[in-house]
Parts: C-alpha cells; structure tokens; sequence
C-alpha cells in the first residue's frame, strides 16, 4: 500500500492543503470550550449581558470560519483522491499490459479485472477519509491536550495518561481486526466461487445427483463466513465500549483534581468545564474514528493487492534491435535452435529440444495430439515465451535481441481463439495496421475469405461488431481474425488452429490465397487436420512436446510412424488402399 | 404516483419478509433493544451528573468533597455498566445480523439447485451470483447499521428531549426549533448531487467495459502491439471519470461540513439563551454545561440518521433483488409416488413428442422415436441447430411441451429426477470442473471409487498420462473451471467421469470437438467399448460415428427434419444427403472423412 502514495505526487498541494484547511478547521473547534469558559468566568460572573452576546457571535464567527475551511479541505481532499485514483488506474491499466503471457497465465485475467475497478475505487474513498478525517481525529485528541495544558498543567496530566491507553486500544482493536477483515474476504470469495460453480455447471451438478451434496458443501462455506464475522464483529464492537470506560474514567479524575484545584483557588468553575468539554470532544472524536476504521482497513487490503500487480513484473527483457537494424537479405526467416521450454511452475517440459529452419516464403505445417506443444512451439516465434533452452532467430538474430514492438510488427498472429472487439469491422482490421486504407482492408478481406460475408453485412465495413464478436458466428469471427492478422503485410503468419471452423474449401482457398499473395509470407500453420498441412513445404510433427518427425507429406507417409497414425485416422479409406 | 405507490408496497412486502427471517431470533433483536435504551440512558445520565459535580465546585473554599465523591462513584458505576450493555448490544446485534444473512444465502442457494434450467440459462450467471454475494453484503451492512445506529440514534433523540426538558424547557424549545435545518440542508445537497453520482457510476461502468474487453483479450492486444493505443482510449474515459468523481464526491463531501456548522449554530444558541437564563437565576452553571453536551449529542443523531435511512432504503433494495431470486418458481417438484428406478435397461420411447423454448417458435413437433437397448442415435446438423435440445429434454433439464418420454416404459415425468439422471452418462461441449483435486472431480458419479477403478477409468479415456504428468497427480488441486488445463485435457477428465460410472444410457453432445483427432480415435474406442449395449444418443460430427448409428436425426433451425439411418436418407436425397454430399464434393478427395459443417465453431 505504502507504494502506491507515489501516486499522490501531482497532487502535493492538495495533499497538504486538504488536512491543513482540516486542522485549521479543527482549532476553530477547539477554541469553542474556551469561549464558553470564557462566558461562564466573566460574562456570567460578571453579569455582564453584552459580554455574552459578544462572546456567541464570536462562536457563530468560528463556526463560518469552520464551514470555509472545511469545505475547502473536502474540495482538495476529493481533488487529491480522484487524481490519485486516475493516475493510479492508468499505471495499473499500463503495467498490466506489459506482464508477459506467463504471468497472465498465472493470475488469471477476472482478478486483474477487479483490481483495476473495486478495489482503485476502494482505496480512492480510502484516501479520501484519509486526507479529510484520519489526521483530523488524532489533531483533536492531542489539540485537546494541548488545551487542556493552557488551562491547567496538573489537571492536563490526566489528558497525558488517558490518550496513550486510548491510542493501545484503538490501534490494538484496529491490529487485530486488519487480519481477521481479510480472513473474512477470503471467506466471502470461497461462497462466490462455489454459487458460480453451481450455476455454470447446473446441468453437471444434475446430471450426477450433484445438489444435495452442493448444497452441504456451500453451507459449510457459508457457516465458515458466518463465524469469521460474527468473531471480528464481537472484536471490533469493543473499541466503543474501551474508549467509552478510558474516557469516562479521565472525567471522573478530572472532576476529582478540578475540585481540589478550585478548593484551593487554582481553577475557576468554568475552566472545570472546559476540561470535561475537551474530555468529552476526544469521545466523540474517537467514535467517529472507529466507524472509519473498517473502511481504511479495507482500503489498505485492497491497496496491498493492487500492490500485487505493481510488483509482477514481466520477466522478458526487451531487445535492442531496430527495424532498420537487420537487413531482410537472410534467406532463413525462423530457426530454432535446440528449443526447449518448461512452462513456470509446470513439472515437466513441454518442448524439448525442437530444431527446424523455416525458407523465407515457406508453409510449415505443425501437426500433433492435444498437449502436443504445437500451440507452445509457434508462440515462441513472436515471444509470447521465452524459450528456457535453445534460440530462436528471426532474420538471422536471436529473438531476444530485437524490441519486442519491432519484433511483433513482423508478425501476424491468428489465435485459436477467435477474438474481436466492440467496434466495425474497419477498426478491428486496422488493428493489424493503424493506417491500413480501405482497399488494403478489402485486399485482406479476399485473402482471408471474409469478403463475401462482410459484403452482406449491413454497412460492410463499417458494420459493427459486438463485444466479444458475439453477432459474428465462429466461421465468420476466424476469418475477420485472419483478415486482421493478414493487413499488415506480415513477413511471418502464423495460424494457430485457427481455420477450424471453416469447411474444407474454404480452408483451402484459404492457403491458395495466401500462397499467391505477392511478397507471400513465411506462414506457419497449427491443424489437426491432416487436409490441412498436407501441402505444407515441411511438416513438423510433434509428439508430447518432442519431434517426432519433419518433412514433406510424403516423407512422412513414409518414415513417420506419428505422422502415420494421424494422417490414417483421419483418411482411413487410404489406410484402407495402401496401408493393408 | 401509482409506480411510487407500487414500489412502497413492495418495499414493505420486503422489510415484512426481513422480519419474518428476523423471527428465529426475536429475543435478541428484544434484548438488543433493552440494552439500546440501558446505553442510551445511562450515557445521558452521565452528562447530568457531571453537571451537578460543577455545581459542587463553586469556587475557592466552596468545595463540597463528599458530594463530589458520591458523583464520581456513579459515574464510574454509569460508565461500567453502559460499556457492558454496550458490547453485548454489539454481539447481539451482530449474531443477529451474519445469522439472518446467512439463513437467507443457504435459501437462496437450495433455491438455486432447484431451479429450472430456463432460468439459469437465461440469465447471466453474473447477476444470480451478485445477487448471492453482493446484494446480501449490502443488505448486511444495511441492516446492521440500522440497528446499531437507527436504534439508539432515535433513542438518544427521545432520551435527549427528556433529559432536557427535565432540567430546563425554554433552552429545549431554542435546541429543538433550530435542529432540522440540518435535516433540510442534508436532504437539499443529496438531491443535487444525485445526477452527479448518476454520471460517475455510469463513466465507471464504461470504464469497466473497456477493461473487460482489453484485459480479458490482453494477448490478443500484445500480439497486435496495440498497447499505446488502448491505453490512449483508456486515458480518454479515465479523464472524463476524473473529472465526474471530483465533481460527485466533492458535493456530497460538503453535506457533512454543512450540517457539523448547523450543529455549531444549535450549540450558540444554547450557549446564549442558556448563559441569559444562568444571569436570570433560572438555570446553574452546571446545568449550563450539562445542556450544552445535550445540545451536542442531541444532533448528532440527526446526522447519522439521514445516513442511515438511504443505507436502509438500499439494504431494502438489495433485500427485494434476493427474494425474487428465493420467490422464483422451481422446477416442477417429482410426484409423490414417483418411482425409482434402479435396474434401467436403456430402451426409449418418444411418443409424439413436442416442444419449444418460446410458444411462437415451435421446435420440435410430434417426434417418435424407438430406441431399443444398445442402439445408437446420432444427431447431425450444421452448430447453433439446436441439437442439445434433445438432450435437455431427455434428462429432463426441461420438460416436454406435449407428447411424451419413457425410459424402460415409464413416462420420464413419473420417476424421480435422481434415477432418471443416474441413467444417463452425460459429457458435454461445454467441459465443466469444479474446484478441488483432480480425483474429486473424476469420482463425482461414483463417490466411493477406488483408486484402482479411478486410474482405469483415466486409462481407458487416455487422461491418465496427463494426470501422471501433472505435479500432485490424481491430487493436483486444479482451480476454477480447470484453468490451467487445456481444453482438450478438461474434456478427457468429463469423459473419464462418465467412464467410471458406466451408466446403461449415454449422452455424448460433441464431446470430442477440442481433442486432435489422433487422441480421438483413441477415446472411439474406449467408448464403443463402454457402449456396447448401451444406449447412446451422440451429437456427432465424425462421418464414421454417424455413418454406424441406428438413427440419425438430422437437425436444422432447431427443427428435427429428417429421421433414418445412412442409407435411407441418402436415398432420400434430402438436407442430409445435400451435407453429405457438400462434404465430399468440396472436401479434398473422396477420402476426406470429417464431416464438418458449415460454420461448426468446434473450434475454441
């Protein structure tokens, strides 16, 4: 949490100006005890009637004086807090985007998702009652002493020992409740989890009888919840009752020492009374306190998980290599050079020691079982991962050495996932290449076999495409994400799975395409099918993370006993012809 | 008007439900009132003593010690008793609390594990799980905020008056008169501000959008290197949130300042009216001074309360979103003399069956179907045609609209849904895992597996290398829908689940789509094995499934439009044989053997 205040550094004046105005505000409610003592010692006393009048315009003065000072510490506390969260949301926003996929697998995108929004909102308010109230309570309780000093030394003696056992038992309940609070959270979060189980598995749950087991399971959840809150609220409902025994206490010993004090003609009645006054403000302080504490508790828990993320960082390192640094003349567009890689946390490797080098304007098909590393192998290409043995070159340099900006732009790459974003069809191509013109687009559109489609859609290219893609049906999203991949003119393609849902013509008209396209790319493809790699100049085949074999269709027909297996599942009548 | 009307009615329909949960634990909402109005008394009382002690201290000489003495004694006795009735007003209020709470989510979950499948998979999980969790969070603070601080905020109010009035009713008169005003000033700012926290709440959610999108696509956005730019659209809406929030919570900030200087207002009066009585001889100095902390205490609840009451209007709205979720209509409960059937041979009877999702969409309409033990019904047809349909009807997720279904001749309706879904092995598209070790999730069917029934299961479905590989093995703990397995490795684990059980019927609803098909050929053969006298009603995509069923339903548009094994319909020459045939006209060769059709979104 105490990271994240660098935060607050545009806002320096505000930070400073909001608990100032606070405080002064504050001495202006200090002072009011004193002029009532005033009233009583000399305009009662005195029985002096215009004294008193002056003496109350003198309190509302101090209360508009207030009103001023106070309004202006909440504009700059809010002022410091919302720019705080701003800025704090942008580096967030921004530090995210730079983890690398290894750490993104790690944390999962849903809880990167809520720290950027309840919880910089939580620690926002957090900040908020900070700079307006957190200073404001401890100036009252010491101003109060301070007072109390100016009245009576002996008597303020009380003051010294009462606040050092209030400070024990505010900070000593807040210590003790600060674990338990997120013992609760964590409490909360295993109830979510399991309501959202049932819901998105109702039909699983069902199938196997599942509910009343279920229903025992979130019970068991829910119970554990119930006595977590039930044990910090018995906690945290001491702090009144202490501070309320501590300060009560004060005021009786006050009562005690004013009375000596006035016997022996040290204090007047009225400066009695501003001592219970300032006794008396410090309960009420504190009170108000207390109902803050749970909020800035649960803001700092969600501060130190914002801090989390801050503190993830990419383990990739950027490369030095420029654009204009390699010279395109290498006839090799990829090698792989002894390539292995293990996956952080993961027991085994998932590729081991994988080499192959892919001609400039070659079609490297890769073919393999589920969990093969097909998808692993091609995401090294763009430095997705890093390889954790071997190198991995791109024009002749080791992928490492280029930035990974310039590295990226030579690539396109089609996911198995086909994602889209809300927006018309023109603004999801162009992010392939911000300043594709229109013709480049439709260019795309015929290649990747979406020109047809896009062109029955009402407005074409500016047809607007839902979150998610989610009015495209699956054929329709691969193919505006190869489209996209493929308007930049890559000098590497990579299709990871990616034409799955398209039918055998199509797929194939596909790879036509591609081939005829001029300045045609090194185009590496992930499929399951066998139609679809078939033709490719060299297959790789993958088995468990190994090379089982590499060449051309034929080749492999002939040598690759993997290779075999597949092509014979999927075209059995062949196996039938040749294999028997 | 009326809708105003409306909505009170329906508030009070729903505090008078909050009630009726409050019921079970009545003695102590009644002991935390005793012990409200104890406190509240007694940390008046304080004040007045404390005043009377001043008047012992008059001046030098003028000390009255035994008085004195006696007063503190009180006080102490006052102060100890009200830290007690306090704390355990605190306990009390908060067992009272979690308790309702948590009686009210166990409710609303077994009302979710009863409900109708047309309600889950109609709305959004999202919003029956906000429902669950952070509507009854708010509902709890709501509520116990209301009784801590509506309850002694009114009793120190009335306490206050009392006390007051006791000792003098002029001054009452001056503290009473001015008060509401910082009723007025509260109600006037929260009016104003109400637009303003309207735009925040709705930049924020724009702004939530986005991240939902970027973040939750962020690979997508590194590979195309458009980090600067979606930062820039972030930035765009991150200003504008600035800018509103500043403005929201600036407004409402001023509420607090405002009503505090309408206090000091209240305390002045007090002070000058009082100090004129004192001058009279109509009031004591320590009368003063106790009015004064009266004065003081006397408006703060008014502060609280005006908090307290949009917190309770909230907590009463959060409170109605829940009990929909309880009042909602559950499943059509099992007759009383349902019966429960144990040995199920696996014979089903369709018998003009009809329904539909929506009563202007027809579906499926008069629909016979005979399938004796061990046949094996594919259904086919291009995604999105509705071909888990059939399945919701069979294990009943949703109930037939006419017509009816028998297993063994029973009409499915008249057995209990337990025994009907016992006999059905289900995997489908869409892997499901819960949450806990890999072991946990295969024995679901069979709970009492042993361990060597387990890893022959995993064997015979292929999982069982994988599972070998992980770092705990059967034991791995795998998180939140599988997470960080593969999409084809969470389906391997559904089909080990169905594969230790061997349920006499089988439903397999594309169940290989995201395993290569080298592991495919593999799993056929486990499960031609495991069918083998089975049942079996398969979504298929494989020519060579469809191709060795019994039946094959052909689905388009949700509708089954024809019926027949691979020859009849071929000969038929209808939409089955014109996919049969693009298949292999457009394929690469007579050989191409995967029947795919058009946009099948297998993929994912």
């Amino acid at each position: 949490m105490k990271k994240l205040l660098i935060y607050l550094k545009g806002y320096k004046r505000e930070t400073i100006l909001a608990p100032l105005f606070k405080l002064l505000e504050a001495s202006f409610e200090l002072l009011v005890p004193l002029v009532m003592a005033a009233v009583i010692d000399k305009g009662i006393a005195g029985q002096d009637r215009p004294y008193i009048v002056r003496m109350c315009l003198v309190l509302v003065t101090l209360g508009i004086v207030g009103l001023a000072c106070s309004i202006t510490a909440q504009y700059f506390a809010a002022k410091a807090a919302t720019g705080f969260s701003a800025a704090l949301r942008h580096s967030l926003f921004e530090h995210i985007q730079n983890l690398s996929f290894t750490e993104m697998d790690r944390v999962g995108n849903s809880t990167l998702i809520t720290r950027m929004t309840s919880d910089v909102n939580q620690v926002q308010s957090g900040v908020n009652l900070v700079l307006r109230l957190f200073l404001r309570s401890p100036f009252i309780v010491f101003g109060a002493m301070i007072m109390a000093f100016t009245v009576d030394v002996k008597a303020a003696l009380v003051f010294v020992v009462t606040i050092p056992l209030l400070s024990i038992v505010v900070f000593g309940v807040m210590l003790i409740s600060m674990p338990l609070y997120r013992k609760v959270q964590a409490n909360l979060d295993k109830v979510l989890l399991v309501t959202r189980e049932n819901l998105s598995g109702s039909r699983v749950v069902r199938a196997f009888n599942k509910e009343e087991e279920e229903r025992e399971r979130f019970e068991e959840c829910n119970q554990t919840l119930t006595d977590a809150q039930k044990f910090v609220g018995r906690i945290s409902g001491l702090m009144n009752p202490l501070t309320y025994i501590l300060v009560n206490g004060g005021i009786i010993v006050l009562i005690y020492v004013g009375a000596l004090r006035v016997d022996s003609g040290v204090l007047t009645q009225g400066q009695v009374v501003a001592l219970i006054n300032y006794m008396s403000q410090i309960l009420v302080e504190l009170v108000k306190l207390a109902n803050l504490i749970i909020t800035v508790t649960k803001a700092i828990a969600c501060g130190n998980r914002i801090q989390n993320v801050f503190e993830m960082h990419s383990e990739m390192e950027d490369g030095l290599l420029e654009a204009g640094d390699v010279a395109a003349e290498e006839r090799e567009a990829v090698v792989f050079e002894h390539v292995s890689l293990t996956y952080k946390e993961a027991g085994a490797e998932s590729l081991s020691d994988i080499s192959f080098r892919a001609l400039r304007g070659e079609t490297i098909g890769i073919i393999g079982g589920t969990g093969s590393g097909k998808s692993s192998l091609v995401n090294l290409i763009p430095r997705f991962y890093d390889a954790t043995k071997g190198r991995i070159l791109v024009d002749g340099r080791d992928v490492k050495d280029y930035k990974l900006e310039v590295l990226r732009d030579k690539i396109g790459v089609v996911m198995q996932k086909a994602v889209l974003f809300k927006g018309t069809i023109a603004e999801n191509l162009r992010w392939g290449k911000g300043d594709a013109t229109e013709a480049e687009l439709l260019e795309a559109l015929v290649v990747s076999q979406a020109k047809e489609f896009v062109d029955t859609k009402e407005g074409g290219l500016a047809f607007k495409v839902e979150q998610g893609g989610r009015n495209l049906s699956g054929g329709q999203k691969q193919r505006l994400t190869i489209a996209r991949a493929l308007v930049r003119k890559p000098e590497i393609l990579i299709l990871d799975d990616s034409a799955s849902a398209l039918d055998f013509a199509t797929d194939a008209r596909l790879r036509r395409a591609i081939q005829e396209m001029e300045d045609s790319p090194t185009v590496f493809i992930v499929s399951q099918r066998a139609a679809s790699i078939q033709y490719a100049d060299k297959i790789v085949v993958l088995d468990d993370g190994v090379m089982a074999g590499i060449g051309t269709h034929q080749e492999l027909l002939e040598s690759c006993p993997t290779y075999q297996e597949i092509y014979y599942s999927q075209f059995p009548k062949e196996a039938g012809a040749d294999g028997r | 008007m009326e809708d105003k009307k409306m909505r009170q009615e329906s508030q009070i329909a729903a505090v008078k439900k909050v009630f009726r949960y409050l019921g079970k634990y009545r003695i102590f909402l009644v002991f935390s009132m005793l012990l409200a109005a104890v406190t509240v008394a007694l940390t008046l009382y304080v004040p007045k003593l404390t005043g009377k002690a001043v008047d012992y201290i008059v001046a030098e000489g003028l000390v009255s010690f035994p008085g004195v003495f006696k007063i503190m004694l009180q006080i102490g006795i006052c102060t100890l008793i009200t830290a007690l009735a306090q704390w355990i007003m605190n306990v009390c209020n908060n067992k009272m609390t979690y308790q309702v709470v948590r009686d009210i989510r166990n409710e609303a979950f077994r009302k979710i594990e009863i409900l109708p499948l047309k309600y889950i998979d109609s709305h959004p999980y999202g919003e029956v799980v906000s429902r669950v969790i952070a509507d009854v969070d708010q509902f709890a603070d709501g509520l116990l905020m209301g009784f801590t601080q509506l309850f002694t905020g009114v009793a120190t109010i009335v306490g206050t008056l009392g006390f007051m009035l006791s000792v003098n009713v002029k001054i009452t008169f001056v503290v009473v008169l001015i008060t509401p005003v910082s009723f007025v000033v509260a109600n006037f700012i929260a009016k104003r501000t109400f637009t303003m926290f309207k735009l925040q709440s709705e930049t924020r959610g724009e702004q939530t959008g986005l991240i939902d999108e970027m973040i939750g696509n962020q690979k997508v956005v590194q590979a195309f290197g458009q980090e600067n730019e979606t930062l820039e659209r972030f930035d765009e809406i991150n200003g504008r949130l600035q800018d509103c929030s500043l403005k929201a919570i600036f407004f409402s900030s001023i509420t607090n300042p405002a009503t505090r200087f309408v206090n000091s207002l209240v305390y002045t009066g007090v002070g000058i009216t009082g100090a004129f009585a004192v001058v009279n001889g109509s009031l004591t100095v320590g009368q003063l001074s106790c009015f004064l902390s009266y004065a003081n205490q006397y408006t703060k609840p008014f502060n609280e309360i005006s908090g307290v009451v949009t917190e309770l209007q909230n907590a009463i709205a959060c409170a109605q979103r829940i009990f929909d979720l309880i009042e909602e209509e559950p499943q059509v409960p099992e007759t009383e003399n349902a019966l429960h059937l144990t040995d199920i041979k696996g014979h089903v009877d369709l018998t003009d069956v009809s329904f539909s999702y929506l009563k202007e969409q027809r579906l499926i309409e008069h629909l016979n179907l005979n399938v004796k033990p061990g046949q094996r019904i594919a259904v086919v047809g291009p995604t999105g045609c509705g071909k888990t349909t059939l399945i919701n009807l069979l294990m009943r997720f949703y109930d037939v609209t006419g017509g009816r279904i028998e297993v063994d001749g029973t009409d499915i309706r008249d057995m209990t849904r337990q025994s009907l879904r016992a006999g059905f092995g289900m995997v489908l598209q869409e892997t499901w895992l819960k949450t806990g070790t890999i072991r946990d999730n295969i024995i679901m069917g069979k709970p009492d597996a042993s361990a060597e029934e387990i890893v022959e299961a995993a064997k015979a479905s292929h999982a069982h290398s994988f599972i070998k590989r992980l770092p705990k093995g059967y034991d791995t703990w795998i998180t939140e829908d599988g997470g960080s397995l593969s999409q084809g490795q969470k389906q391997l684990l559904c089909i080990t689940r169905v594969m230790l059980c061997r349920p006499p019927m089988l439903i397999l609803d594309e169940a290989t789509s995201s395993i290569d098909t080298r592991t495919e050929v593999k799993i056929q053969n486990a499960f031609a094995r495991l069918m083998e006298g089975r049942t079996s009603f398969i979504v298929a995509h494989r020519l060579s499934t469809i191709r060795e069923a019994d039946v094959i339903l052909v689905m388009k548009d949700g509708k089954i439009i024809e019926k027949g094994n691979h020859e009849s319909l071929l000969a038929k020459n209808g939409f089955y044989a014109e996919l049969y045939q693009s298949q292999f006209a457009l394929g690469t060769g007579p050989n191409a053997s995967g029947i795919v059709p058009v946009d099948n979104s297998a993929c994912c």
